[in-house]
């Protein structure tokens, strides 16, 4: 064994887990609030109006953001998962543990934003299109996946069968996107079809992707902060913190 | 090893023989729901021949859901599987044959009444071939990857529910893949592309759920 | 100002969009600090 892999799996440990989560963690706040000044300042007061759809398009800062969150957020936990299974390190699933609730919240602010988007500019709160059909049914996989790790009581098994489902889960994603994509073109009966706007002005992409990068920033921080708390609520008494669990 | 399959399939064949009325709720239950449509909606036949596709594949799904609770749940209790689980026998095969078994017992079942719902729709004649291949390619995935969630919840209380909530996004692109055969075939087009990516999605799920079952048996047997 | 917030009309979509997003992550944000609080994490 080289002083590389010791190195590797140091901060696998829990103890030495603990305060990098909270560094992260404050890093992180700081560059996601920064972010999301500048991403609404870019995305409200510089980039122009759009030519076909006026100022509500300014709902796609916070719409594209989150669903890429959403998306990405799920991929990340799966890999954690599947990283938690192959080398039965128990952070590894803490953080996948961690990481659900986020992702599935910024799943939920897809599908609002973009509902609310959708009304003006298609005339309907919802479509059966497939991003939407496919980013709603992600919802209920984010639910499944926090469902059954509440419903086990034990921990570890608790741990290893959601990464087991998240795995599953995320091999799924590309196939349930692929068969709405397929069911929905050929049932052309929608009237509406949602396409990106053609060529997006240099600003437009900046702020969005501005705020990708806040969003990043709130995941990674947000997560750090509940992998600090699923540590304290888990270890009993510790030695490395004040943290005890709940009374 | 093809042994092994064939003596634990006939096991759970006999198993369910025995219980008949487990097996007939199943199939009632199926009868039922595609039943409770025209009732709810109103039975104006041009409505109900466009939409019998997508509910009789919809009860379907359901009826199969149900019956996955009882897959692992017997053999769990009476110690069954933690015997299987010690034993020789790769714990793949046993989750595969328990699958087939249930889809013997649960979705075969399902294809051969489904006819007799279309009719009750008045479904074009000429679909029913199409309507039945579409379910024979497609229940068999619904029971592997319902294996997987049936193990993921094995003994837990709510169990049922949760269950449903685990499946059924996964049951989506079966779903979409075998309604949308049998409406291709009444628009007068080929159910061909579906049908063939049924086909692929029934290969692909045979041989990779049984892994992910035996998998989610051993962490909750632990 | 008042232009701003009337949004060429689109007001309600835009922010019923960002303002229930800022909620809801306020709240998360909030339970969350709650639950640090009480495990002194």
């Amino acid at each position: 064994m080289t002083t590389d892999s010791i190195k590797w799996f140091w901060y696998a440990s829990p103890q030495t887990f603990f305060p990098l989560a909270g560094t992260i963690a404050r890093v992180c706040a700081v560059l996601a609030a920064i972010l999301t000044v500048a991403g609404l300042y870019v995305g409200f007061f510089v980039a122009p109006t759009d030519a076909q759809q006026g100022e509500v398009y300014r709902v796609i800062f916070i719409h594209v953001p989150a669903a890429w969150m959403s998306m990405f957020i799920y991929v990340v936990m799966a890999v954690w998962a599947a990283v938690g299974l192959a080398f039965n390190t128990r952070l590894s699933f803490l953080i996948a543990r961690a990481l659900a609730p986020t992702g599935a919240l910024f799943t939920f602010i897809a599908l609002w934003t973009g509902s609310l988007w959708g009304r003006p500019t298609w005339g309907t709160y919802w479509v059966w299109d497939a991003r939407l059909t496919s980013e709603l049914i992600l919802l209920f996989l984010y639910f499944g996946f926090i469902a059954l790790q509440a419903a086990i009581d034990e921990r570890r098994r608790a741990d290893r069968a959601g990464a087991v489902l998240a795995i599953v889960g995320v091999v799924n994603v590309p196939i349930i996107y692929y068969s709405v994509k397929w069911w929905n073109t050929l049932h052309q009966g929608a009237s509406v079809s949602f396409s990106k706007a053609p060529s997006m002005a240099a600003t437009m992409l900046t702020g969005m992707l501005l705020m990708a990068l806040a969003f990043w920033m709130y995941s990674i921080a947000v997560a750090m902060i509940r992998v600090r708390c699923e540590i304290a609520e888990n270890q009993g008494q510790t030695t490395f913190s004040e943290a005890q669990p709940p009374a | 090893m093809i042994a092994l399959a064939r003596a634990l399939v006939g096991r759970d064949l006999l198993l369910a023989w025995r219980r008949k009325s487990d097996v007939a709720t199943a199939l009632l239950f199926f009868i039922i729901v595609a039943s409770l449509f025209p009732l709810g909606i109103g039975a104006e036949p041009n409505l109900l021949r466009a939409i019998a596709p997508g509910v009789i594949w919809v009860a379907a799904l359901l009826s199969s859901m149900l019956s996955l609770a009882r897959l692992f749940a017997a053999d769990h209790a009476d110690g069954t599987l933690e015997q299987m689980l010690l034993g020789a026998a790769p714990l793949g095969v046993v989750a595969a044959a328990k699958a087939a078994a249930h889809w013997l017992v649960a979705g075969l079942p399902l294809v051969l009444i489904a006819p007799l719902i279309a009719l009750q729709y008045d479904v074009a004649a000429d679909l029913y071939g199409v309507l039945a291949l579409s379910l024979l390619l497609g229940t068999p995935v619904l029971s592997s990857i319902g294996a997987i969630g049936a193990a993921l919840t094995l003994g837990l209380r709510g169990g049922g529910i949760l269950l449903s909530l685990l499946v059924l996004p996964l049951y989506v692109p079966v779903l979409i893949l075998g309604a949308g055969a049998v409406e291709m075939a009444a628009a007068g087009l080929s159910p061909q592309g579906q049908l063939l990516l049924l086909a692929a999605m029934l290969i692909v799920a045979a041989a990779f759920a049984p892994w992910a079952t035996a998998a989610a048996l051993r962490i909750s047997l632990e | 100002m008042s232009e701003f917030l009337a949004m060429g009309g689109y007001g309600f979509y835009v922010w019923g969009a960002y303002g229930v997003t800022f909620i809801l992550l306020t709240i998360e944000v909030a339970l969350l600090m709650k639950r640090k609080r009480e495990t002194k994490a």
